[in-house]
């Protein structure tokens, strides 16, 4: 393993982590002040890249990377305020299942009005190209990018959260909703913002990582059962958890496709012979960047096998 | 103030025997031995086969969301590796290795079932509630992604292929024509129902239920919660392997890529809380509703896919407990001989809810043809009316229907509230009185 793949292979994981980190924070944010596990959340980070591809067709990718967000942002508020306040009052379940249904719906209607396969969502002039080379590996400008906006994302939402008035009123309704609407602050409203602000974080990693990555209706499938490993990892309700895990899964998941070893080959390098004969060959002969996929799932098994409430994690249910 | 408001509802018991009971388990035994004799056509009978193991499969699953509270993502786990198990027990005995006749199949595939989830449900019942459902979805991930990674067991694309006819004839039964199949499956479903329907009133089906609604209660009782779900779920793996272990049976044919997947299982919380997981025979409403809506309602319209999330969407916020609750308030309704006041409002409310669906589903149909049909040109049919997809009238006359509808719909809809309400209470008086005397 040369110096070089390694580098490379670290950046390209950590903006990849990074992308993961801007799903599940809003993912996070919903869960630990509604309780509510936002199943459609994946959803929005593609309904983000569709609105994008379709805006930025018309004024230009960098006002897209604004209204898009805005958008979604408005749509996660809406479906607050008419669909999911009204099931609140039967129980996590139903509202699980409200999002889940709407992530069907959301789905179909992406496929009603954009078609069924890829949509050409290019990166603009500006981020198009390496940003640097480093022997012959090139490091895109888009990867770049998309760590740049994270940070400044995380960034802006650890301010938002700690130093203004509406970012402590938030603190507060997720501790003790009842005694903060005991204190005049409209509560139910606090929610329908803290939605669609958490859609609206999903909406802005859409437009960003639907024209790194490709844009097509099967991208929220793709990441949605990830960024929930990501969030049961990193503890349920703990963004810090939730940041390192969405880092090790990104990592973990970047460098596994790029191994070519298998059980098979280790024993053999140790000196062991090992052919098809050898009892239990169909996993032996297995590569890592085959098993690459299921890799964050056995990591999910093993978390909580070992340690129940995650990474960092303080809730023992 | 105290509330100890004595329950007397009045069941039709006649003791020693249970008839009424027994007159439901009759008539759904005979239900499942006339259906086939009904409808006769091949595809009736596919269907009713099919509607036989989901309805195990649907109350299996059932026995982790409504008895349970378990809202489980990752239910085609059990099933599908029960079919796996199954078809493979089914290839080594027409082998002549594994001495077993086609009728124990199921079981083995139940077996398997169960060994699985004795396995994965100790992980996966480790948590209760929302970190439940996401850890249920990882594991579907897993066993989906891990089924694609070993050809040499799940077959990768093709998947595995067998023969059911195997064995010598017992009677003249062979299990090669799709009748005998049909038996077979009925004599299961009904089997399985009814053991499923015993098993909740076990102590430990009582004791799930108990979980359900207040875990911190059964903890403070003795028992521990996490072993109450563990035990259900290996229960629930079970049952799922039989329905997995008949679908095998029925198709002889079994893929990684579907069987297992995290779609299938979707599939299964769907239709088993749109028939209704309050109710025990709700998820038999919802086999059958998923049979229909998968053979006749995707013949009929390509976007059959939105309506059902539609549907499922407004079922969640308006009526929690499914087609099944609904059948059961009118029945409490009939009881009280309220119904038939309420005729003139469902049928207003049924009519102008068809005119606002039909004006809705115009536009989603014109919508489909041009993203798929376009090659065909803009002109197309939709239940018999011939519209252009591309001409703004058929566009506007869509929105008029469909504006039409609603705004006659939400009359409908205030007019029939204040009735309900008005005969709810007038119901509530009725039994408060019954009580006083």
């Amino acid at each position: 393993m040369s110096l070089e793949f390694f580098v490379i292979s670290t950046l390209n994981g950590v903006s990849y982590g990074l992308l993961l980190f801007m799903l599940s924070s809003g993912l996070t944010l919903i869960f630990s002040m509604m309780g509510v596990l936002n199943f459609a959340h994946t959803s929005f980070y593609m309904l983000g890249a569709y609105f994008a591809y379709t805006i930025s067709s018309v004024v230009g990718f960098w006002p897209a990377l604004v209204l898009a967000p805005l958008a979604v942002g408005a749509m996660g508020a809406l479906f607050e305020r008419y669909s999911l306040r009204r099931v609140h009052k039967f129980g996590h379940v139903p509202e699980l299942l409200v999002t889940f249904g709407l992530s069907y719906l959301i789905l179909e209607l992406v496929q009603l009005v954009w078609g069924r396969s890829t949509v050409p969502y290019g990166l603009p002039e500006q981020l198009q190209g390496p940003l640097f080379t480093l022997y012959d590996t090139q490091f895109p400008k888009s990867r770049s990018f998309v760590m740049l906006v994270a940070m400044l994302m995380l960034v802006s939402v650890w301010l938002l959260l700690t130093r203004t008035r509406i970012g402590l009123v938030i603190q507060a309704a997720l501790k003790h909703p009842e005694m903060v609407q005991a204190l005049g602050h409209n509560v139910p409203r606090v929610f329908m913002l803290v939605f669609g602000g958490g859609c609206a974080l999903a909406g802005l990693a859409g437009v960003i990582g639907g024209n790194t990555y490709v844009t097509e209706p099967a991208m929220a499938a793709s990441v949605g059962s990830i960024i929930f490993v990501v969030v049961v990892v990193g503890g349920m309700g703990s963004l810090a958890g939730a940041f390192l895990a969405s880092l090790l899964i990104g990592l973990v998941q970047t460098f596994a496709v790029a191994i070519d070893h298998s059980l098979a080959t280790g024993l053999q390098a140790l000196g062991m012979t090992v052919t098809e004969e050898t009892f239990g060959w169909p996993l032996l002969k297995l590569t890592v960047s085959q098993v690459a996929p299921i890799l964050p799932y056995l990591f999910l098994v093993l978390i909580l096998i070992f340690r129940p409430k995650g990474l960092l994690g303080t809730r023992e249910d | 103030m105290t509330t100890t408001t004595s329950t007397t509802t009045s069941y039709y018991r006649f003791k020693p025997w249970n008839v009424g009971r027994i007159i439901v388990w009759g008539l759904f035994a005979l239900l499942l031995i006339v259906a086939p004799m009904l409808f006769k056509s091949s595809l009736a009978l596919t269907m009713l086969s099919q509607i036989g193991y989901l309805i195990i499969i649907c109350l299996s699953y059932n026995m982790l969301l409504g008895q349970g509270g378990m809202l489980s993502f990752g239910h085609a786990v059990y099933t599908g590796l029960g079919s796996f198990i199954a078809i493979h027990a089914m290839n080594l005995a027409s082998k002549g290795s594994l001495p077993i006749p086609l009728v124990l199949i199921p079981l083995v595939g139940g077996v398997a079932g169960m060994l699985f989830a004795v396995l994965l449900g100790y992980v996966t019942t480790k948590k209760a509630g929302t970190t439940f459902a996401m850890i249920t979805l990882g594991i579907g991930e897993l066993v989906a992604s891990m089924a694609l990674m070993f050809p040499e067991f799940f077959g990768g694309e093709g998947g595995i292929t067998t023969d059911r006819v195997y064995g010598g004839s017992f009677l003249g039964i062979t299990f090669g024509p799709a009748i005998q199949v049909y038996y077979l499956i009925a004599a299961y479903c009904f089997v399985c129902t009814a053991a499923m329907f015993a098993f909740t009133g076990t102590p430990l089906g009582r004791i799930l239920n108990a979980v359900r609604d207040n875990p911190e209660r059964v903890e403070f009782i003795g028992y521990n919660t996490q072993r109450v779900r563990y035990f259900a779920f290996i229960i629930a793996g079970f049952f799922a392997g039989i329905g997995g272990g008949l679908t095998a049976i029925n198709f002889e044919i079994i893929t990684a890529a579907d069987s297992v997947s995290v779609i299938r299982s979707g599939g299964y919380l769907l239709f088993t809380f749109l028939g209704g997981a309050t109710f025990f025979f709700g998820p038999i409403i919802g086999a059958v509703l998923l049979v229909f809506a998968s053979v006749l309602l995707s013949e009929l319209s390509k976007a059959w896919l939105l309506y059902l999330g539609l549907v499922f969407l407004f079922m969640v916020m308006y009526a929690p407990g499914g087609v099944a609750s609904l059948i059961m308030m009118n029945l409490r309704l009939a009881k009280f001989g309220k119904l038939r006041s309420l005729w003139p409002s469902y049928l207003g409310l049924a009519g102008t809810g068809l005119v606002a669906v039909l004006g809705a589903a115009c536009m989603v149909e014109m919508t489909y043809h041009l993203q798929l049909n376009a090659a065909l040109g803009p002109v197309m049919t939709f239940l018999g009316a011939t519209l252009d997809a591309t001409a703004l009238s058929s566009w506007f006359g869509s929105i008029f229907v469909l504006l039409t509808g609603l705004g006659l719909f939400e009359l409908c809809r205030r007019q029939f509230l204040q009735q309900w309400s008005r005969i709810q209470e007038e119901i509530e008086h009725q039994i408060k009185r019954g009580e006083a005397l």
